[in-house]
């Protein structure tokens, strides 16, 4: 297992080195001289010259990469062109706020979609699991931007009873005041994991409940609750493999709810960056998001593997 | 035959006394990957086989499952490269004066799993009709010959041409595949336990087929198999095969009566039998199948012999003429310089 | 001449053979739920391409004074937008934008991530690595990231967005096709067809291509629903379509601040998307369904 982690760990390498790369090009990619685009626009000649150098603009593209990817590696991510503060700073500060959402999401999405799983798979064509199904299906079809601006119309503009935008005052407190601010931004997010897992863990536990060895362990007169258990650690992994994913969508794609609800995030903080055409903070916010996702993914592969002692390496 | 040939098979080139096929020293061998993505070593599937086919016979190969059988058909027909070795057809040498595709109309197969051998998004015609259509044959010439083969395999085009795999059954895929097989008008069948996977009724009427097409065709046959008894129905020759070499060869009634490797014997002895003064009271093979990624030293077959001894494990034994032509054997027994204890005598039983 | 075998009778009393697609065909008209979905898409579609002809309302015209009326004013069936244009219109107009930002980027990918995928799987070796690991690396973006980190950076616009969402579903297809493609070349019918002498490229046409397509299109049009929410996330963020042209997501992002004014008109062009997108998901689910029995 151990091996298993050490090679995952080092083929993450090369995936981190190409992500980068991609975001490396982005910049590259939009049009125009991407020196005008990382400059303020009153920037003086001088300037101009000092950061066509700095930034390595008159030297060959594999040049420029590298010495990016080297003040990448020491935490400088460049400076915001918006507000003229290092970027990673503002990166930092928000993918906290997008983190601490996500998890709740996660959490929520990942409780109410086992318990249904579950549900739908031991009631299996039951009109249980029907429903089950029905909610996942929708939850997985319907555009949870909308669904957001569902849940505040309902209850914000017509009930009153949480707010439609923001975090709060500011600085955070595990208070009402904050709190009631992560109520449905949380709950819209976890929709469509709810729904993936949903639907993953019924037809896990479906097919898990009809093989043999279910048959097995009830003919020799097991308890229904120690079943139950064996049931539960032989779809673990995958679960956990399936939240893990979803964990990861979730934090990539919080743009739209965050954009939705005001809420401070990464995304939201991709969205002005994207409004404002403040490339070194887009190209900054894009990498971090982008490598929290293929960090992810490198812990819930490790995670399933410890766990499900049938993974085969690649 | 057939009204128009414009496929026909290749010409003799050299003549009746000329082998079909010869092999000289073949070797395959695959690597096994580790856990770290290392080579943890390799499997020597094929390791240095000679041999040869005459025209018109059919030589059968007889081996367990992983002795090499299967590698060394598609090694011989050209699907895998060897690492090593030549192979020559009738005269020619493949690779040098034949090319691969020169090879193709010469040399066919027949496989083992009826179903997946045939593509079942096409119909029969069409499959019967691709290795012609490939060869540039006009598509009604294609399929005109489909048709013909099809009649040749005892299947009525007009109820099979157009049906589909999955609406036959196993028989009836066979003949399919010996149709595809003959389409090319290859002077070589290669037969990869063409008949292994079906019912025993069928297999008769099928092995009836492929020797009535070899008379009617002149083809020759390598007969490919683990099921003794159909190999001798079949083989004119056979070669047994153990951990990728050659261990023994011979006409088929002389390896029957007077078997000289141990494992031959041992598979001889295991073959169940109705009689009940035939019995078998012990295993005549004893121990596990090797590991192929790590053969015994010395005779692969040591471990499992019960007539091995120390020579056995240190010097590799040869395959060499037992003194009646054509009958070769790789045992220290057979070697009267070896230096094993029964060097030099027969078996006795 | 060898003995014809004896089931051979049975065989001349069956039908004529059945192609594998008519037996799948036949199983989905007969799923009421399939059947149910695909009249509504094609309900929809077909207003939204006959729309100049259908006599409504011009989705362009609007009217300071009849701003956001509500669901059922006479002569506004569904309200009027922000800026006084009636809803109805302007609703079935954009599902032309919509359908069309929904479907082509998925068609495109289908075609190029096949094409990659299947070459990938049969030619295997570095070339196999080469296409694979440079999937990967797009493939180590969450699809929301791609789309917007790709239009955010070459700007709003439609092309854009379809450029950057086929971009985004180019990895997914290219790994299941690959797959699939290693399995089917690992039979012995590709063998077969090897020992024929034929080259790489007829083939993958002739023998790989045929049996590859069902699973790959079945799993392309589960991705339609994702492409059309994901596409008009883009134009909701103002990353594709631009004003006057109507399309779902922009009138959902145009309509946010007319929430506390009208809500249930604001909330109407989502629900077009809900409904058009859960429609192509019971598709794509019945479809598969239907070929996962042996034909």
């Amino acid at each position: 297992m151990f091996a298993y982690a050490l090679m995952r760990l080092i083929y993450v390498v090369p995936v981190a080195l190409g992500v980068s790369l991609v975001c490396f090009l982005l910049v590259h990619l939009a049009p125009g001289d991407p020196l005008i685009a990382v400059l303020p626009p009153d920037a003086s000649a001088q300037l101009e010259a000092e950061m066509r150098t700095l930034y390595g603009f008159d030297r060959a593209l594999p040049v420029q990469f590298g010495l990016w990817l080297w003040r990448v590696l020491h935490g400088d991510l460049g400076t915001s062109i918006a507000t003229g503060r290092a970027v990673s700073e503002e990166v930092w500060r928000a993918v906290g706020n997008t983190v601490m959402l996500a998890m709740l999401a996660a959490v929520i999405g990942f409780v109410i979609g086992v318990l249904c799983g579950f549900l739908a798979g031991y009631f299996r064509d039951r009109w249980v699991d029907r429903v089950v199904t029905t909610i996942a299906i929708t939850g997985v079809s319907m555009p949870h931007y909308w669904l957001g601006m569902v849940l505040v119309i309902v209850f914000s503009v017509l009930l009153g009873w949480l707010p439609a935008v923001g975090a709060g005052p500011a600085g955070w407190a595990w208070n009402w005041e904050h709190v009631k601010h992560l109520i449905l931004p949380a709950v819209t997010m976890s929709v469509i994991p709810m729904g993936i897992i949903a639907r993953t863990i019924r037809a896990l536990v479906g097919d898990l409940l009809s093989q043999e060895f279910v048959l097995a362990l009830r003919a020799k007169g097991i308890s229904e609750a120690r079943v139950f258990l064996h049931v539960a650690k032989n779809a673990a992994p995958t679960a956990i493999a399936v939240m893990g994913l979803q964990l990861g969508y979730l934090l990539g794609g919080s743009i739209l709810i965050e954009t939705v609800f005001s809420w401070p995030g990464a995304g939201f903080l991709l969205n002005s960056a994207i409004f404002q055409r403040d490339l070194p903070l887009l190209q900054g916010t894009i990498l971090v998001l982008a490598l929290f996702f293929v960090f992810l993914n490198l812990v819930v592969d490790v995670l399933q593997a410890t766990i499900d002692p049938r993974i085969k390496r690649r | 035959m057939f009204a128009v040939e414009p496929l026909a098979p290749a010409a003799d080139v050299g003549g009746p006394g000329q082998p079909l096929l010869q092999v000289r020293g073949l070797s395959k061998q695959f690597p096994v990957r580790g856990g770290l993505r290392t080579r943890a070593g390799v499997v020597r599937a094929v390791d240095d086989v000679s041999f040869t086919v005459n025209k018109r016979e059919v030589l059968g190969v007889v081996g367990e499952s992983g002795c090499g059988k299967s590698t060394m058909a598609r090694l011989v027909i050209g699907l895998i490269a060897p690492d090593k070795g030549d192979i020559v057809f009738d005269g020619e040498a493949v690779g040098d004066v034949l090319s691969l595709r020169d090879l193709r109309r010469r040399v066919q197969m027949v496989f083992q799993d009826s179903y997946a051998s045939l593509n079942p998004r096409l119909t029969i015609e069409d499959t019967i009709s691709f290795g012609p259509r490939v060869h540039d044959l006009a598509p009604n010439q294609a399929r005109a010959r489909a048709h013909d083969l099809l009649r040749k395999v005892g299947l009525d085009p007009a109820l099979f041409a157009a049906r589909y795999p999955h609406e036959l059954s196993g028989g009836q895929r066979q003949r399919i595949n010996i149709a595809r097989a003959l389409a090319l008008s290859p002077r070589l069948v290669l037969l990869d336990e063409a008949v292994s996977a079906l019912d025993k009724s069928v297999e008769a009427q099928v092995l009836n087929l492929l020797l009535e097409l070899k008379e009617d065709l002149g083809l020759t046959y390598m007969f490919i198999s683990h099921d003794l008894n159909v190999v001798r129905f079949m083989s004119d020759r056979v070669m047994v095969m153990y951990l990728g070499e050659i261990v023994e060869e011979a006409a088929a009634e002389v390896l029957w009566a007077d078997a000289r490797h141990p494992y031959t014997r041992a598979l001889l002895a295991a073959m169940p039998s109705l009689d009940p003064d035939r019995r078998t009271e012990t295993a005549p093979v004893a121990g596990d199948p090797p590991n192929p990624i790590d053969p015994p030293a010395g005779c692969r077959f040591h471990t499992r012999c019960p007539f091995a001894e120390a020579v056995c494990s240190t010097t590799k034994p040869v395959l060499m003429p037992t003194g009646n032509d054509r009958h070769a054997a790789a045992c220290h027994i057979g070697d009267p310089a070896s230096g094993h204890s029964s060097a030099g005598r027969r078996f006795t039983e | 001449m060898v003995e014809i075998a004896i089931d051979l009778v049975r065989i001349s009393h069956a039908e004529k053979s059945r192609g594998y697609w008519m037996t799948v065909a036949r199983r989905l008209t007969r799923d009421p739920v399939i059947v149910a979905c695909a009249s509504i898409i094609l309900l929809i579609a077909s207003a939204a391409i006959l729309a100049p002809w259908l006599g409504l309302a011009d989705p362009y015209q609007g009217s300071m004074i009849r701003r956001l009326r509500p669901i059922g004013t006479a002569g506004y069936p569904l309200g009027t937008d922000e800026l006084g244009r009636d809803m109805l219109t302007r609703l079935i107009h954009a599902g032309r934008l919509s359908l069309f930002i929904g479907l082509f980027p998925v068609a495109l990918a289908f075609v190029i991530g096949t094409t990659l995928g299947v070459i990938a799987g049969y030619v295997g070796g570095l070339l196999n690595q080469a296409i694979m690991r440079t999937i990967d690396i797009f493939y180590a973006f969450p699809s929301v990231l791609l789309a917007v980190a790709i239009s955010g950076v070459l700007g709003a616009g439609i092309l854009n967005s379809l450029l950057s969402l086929t971009i985004v579903f180019i990895p997914p297809i290219v790994r299941v096709a690959e797959s699939v493609t290693t399995g089917v070349r690992n039979l012995d019918f590709v063998d077969a067809a090897r020992a024929s002498g034929a080259g790489a490229m007829t083939i993958m046409r002739v023998h790989v291509l045929g049996n590859v397509l069902g699973p790959i299109f079945v799993y392309a049009t589960s991705l339609i629903s994702v492409c059309m929410i994901l596409g008009a996330g883009l134009s909701f963020l103002g990353l594709g379509t631009k004003p006057p042209e109507p399309e779902w997501g922009f009138m959902l992002n145009t309509l946010r601040t007319a929430i506390y004014v009208n809500p249930w008109v604001a909330a109407l062009p989502g629900v077009m998307i809900f409904i058009v997108s859960i429609c192509f998901n019971l598709l794509s689910d019945g479809m598969r369904s239907a070929m996962d029995v042996r034909g």
